[in-house]
């Protein structure tokens, strides 16, 4: 996959934005940032299933609770734990939980799929909800953010506001570069083959199976990094951050955003996480607002927010030098 | 003759009451183009599905090169050289025809579970991709999205596909069907130059087309094989006349 040249400088921009951000926003809007950041993170790395495998997983949100869950688990409450190491247990974890459910459902396909994902789900959710010894369904506190310190030098100090905003716009960056450089490997293009045509994938000699697996145990992977996130930022963890429902909001914000094209999604965050501050001083059931919003989209705009962009952008004659010919039109000699 | 690439054996597939492939027993020789004709329902389709591992035979075994291959799934068979087209066009209709032909001719690495790696850089596997495009006509149509070119476009698109995939036997189902004449033409003359170097077992119901390239000829009928022979033997049959050719004008060209 390629972004054309007009979103490559639009994303830069917002790279740039962002950056700049936390010196002309507000503390409270920074935060807000902060927020669709890491909500962000989560919705890409479903995109890298729904978008790119063709995986519509209803229990995404068990993979980002779970690695939050650990780091609550394994931070003392009397000083926080190197991110040297509970980073990457915690990404593992969720990695882990994703071999073993992934292992189970990738065998199934459609409206089974969604339903074995959502169950395993429900379970993980359960386990949490009934653990007492981890606060149960009022779930546990993080009273320190995981310290970055090599020796005795602090390398990042997260317990700073600002430098927690520039990691968390640093593993952004980051994620986004990495699926990127995945979907152009040969890994990439196999499982867009899988999503366009599976029966196909297989005929011409490709254990399906296996490539959907590890797509979901990528995107596993990559949602315990966004709940590692969450949990250091609000320094809570509850039963509620994997349930049902967050797997649905996340598939709404893909959907919101731009299915398959992995920048959509974060701005579907951003939609979502505006819209959420906005309207729920006003309303108690902006839920409804957004699930409207929600069908709008899919009614109107099948590539979402993103969708809408490159109408705008193609509307101005700026649109990607590299499009492709639809049609007999511009047959070459 | 030369020695045999693939054999059946009592080969059957069942659905429900209907046994669409009945105790099927045949062999394909190598080098050779091998046409399997009959009716509509004969179970032509369903024989292809089984030898490439789409379906699960009820009973019998298929032998491929020696080795018995009958319950392989359809990744492992590609990967023994065997490729396949199918009678309702398979595609990847979002892909353009260079990425249909280059997850084609990735499949030939020993695995694709490379992460970090740029697919772009595969020189191999872009050029082969490249030639199969060529070899099916469509070299100019590179970046043309599949699912907006002509059917018959398609059709050749299918075979370039499988083409990339290096295989040494080819099952084509029905690969002329819905074509125009010109069209067609084009795809007969490909299948005749795919002769010189592969196997082929070709499922075709324009008789006229199946005279010209065929080396032998099943004719097969509710799932039963009626006739085995060359394509004289056929055309002399009596009882396949009967059973078959009753509507088809058998002409003496
Ligand atoms: N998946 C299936 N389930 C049930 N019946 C099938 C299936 N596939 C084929 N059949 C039946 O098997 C018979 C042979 O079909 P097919 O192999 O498609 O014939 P042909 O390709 O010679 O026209 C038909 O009667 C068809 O209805
Ligand atoms: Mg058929």
């Amino acid at each position: 996959m390629e972004f054309s040249r007009p979103v490559r400088w639009l994303l830069l921009l917002a790279v740039l934005l962002l950056a700049v951000f936390p010196f002309v926003g507000a503390d409270y809007y920074t935060e807000l940032v902060v927020r669709i950041m890491i909500f962000g993170i989560f919705a890409m790395s479903l995109d890298l299933l729904i978008g790119f495998t063709g995986l519509v997983s209803f229990g995404h949100a068990a993979f980002f609770g779970l690695a939050g869950y650990v780091l609550a688990i394994v931070t003392p409450e009397s000083s926080g734990v190197s991110l040297f190491w509970s980073l990457p247990l915690s990404i593992l974890a969720s990695g882990l939980a994703a071999a073993i459910i992934g292992w189970f459902s990738v065998r199934t396909t459609g409206i089974y799929f969604i339903m074995i994902t959502l169950a395993f789900a429900q379970m993980v959710f359960y386990y949490f909800q009934e653990a007492v010894q981890w606060g149960g369904s009022d779930g546990m506190f993080l009273f320190f953010r995981p310290t970055v310190t090599i020796g005795n030098t602090v390398i990042l100090d997260l317990e700073q506001n600002r430098t927690f905003y520039y990691f968390v716009l640093g593993s952004l960056v980051a994620s986004l570069l990495l699926v990127k450089r995945l979907l152009g490997s040969p890994f990439g293009r196999v499982i867009m083959g899988i999503k366009a045509n599976e029966s196909r994938t297989r005929a011409i000699g490709y254990a399906t199976f296996y490539y959907k697996w590890v797509s979901f145990i990528i995107a596993g992977m990559l949602a315990g990094l966004a709940g590692y996130l969450e949990v250091t930022h609000t320094g809570t963890i509850s039963p509620g951050y994997l349930a049902w429902h967050e797997s649905g909001i996340v598939i709404m914000v893909v959907v919101l955003g731009g299915l398959g094209t992995l920048y959509g999604p974060v701005i579907g965050a951003f939609v979502f996480v505006v819209l959420q501050d906005t309207l729920q001083d006003y309303t108690s059931h902006w839920l409804l607002i957004m699930g409207i919003l929600v069908i709008l989209i899919a009614l109107f705009l099948p590539k979402g927010v993103t969708g809408l962009l490159d109408q705008i952008l193609y509307r101005q004659g700026i649109q990607n030098t590299n499009n492709e010919d639809h049609g007999h039109q511009d047959h070459r000699t | 003759m030369t020695p045999v690439i693939l054999s059946t054996q009592d080969l059957t597939a069942q659905f429900g009451a209907i046994s669409a492939v009945d105790f099927v027993s045949l062999e394909f020789r190598q080098q050779q183009l091998h046409a399997i004709i009959g009716p509509n329902g004969a179970g032509k389709t369903t024989f292809i599905n089984l030898l490439s591992g789409e379906l699960m035979p009820t009973t019998g075994t298929i032998h491929y090169l020696g080795k018995d291959i009958s319950q392989l799934s359809a990744d492992k068979i590609s990967r023994l050289g065997i490729g396949r087209s199918f009678q309702k066009t398979n595609i990847f209709p979002t892909f353009s025809c260079l990425q249909n032909c280059l997850l084609g001719a990735q499949s030939r690495l020993p695995h694709s579970m490379h992460f970090f790696q740029r697919a772009s850089r595969l020189t191999d596997v872009t050029e082969r991709a490249q030639r199969s495009l060529a070899l099916c006509g469509l070299s100019d149509r590179e970046n043309s999205i599949a699912a907006m070119m002509s059917y018959g476009e398609q059709r050749q698109l299918e075979i370039g596909m499988m083409l990339a995939t290096e295989p040494q036997l080819l099952l084509l189902d029905e690969p002329l069907a819905g074509m125009g004449t010109i069209e067609a033409q084009r795809v007969i003359e490909l299948i005749q130059a795919l002769k010189q170097d592969h196997t082929i077992i070709l499922i075709e119901h324009d008789m006229q087309a199946v005279f010209v390239v065929a080396d032998r000829l099943t004719v097969m009928v509710n799932g039963k094989v009626i006739a085995t022979g060359t394509v004289a033997e056929i055309r002399a049959n009596k009882m396949v006349q009967e059973a078959f050719f009753a509507d088809e004008v058998i002409g003496d060209d």
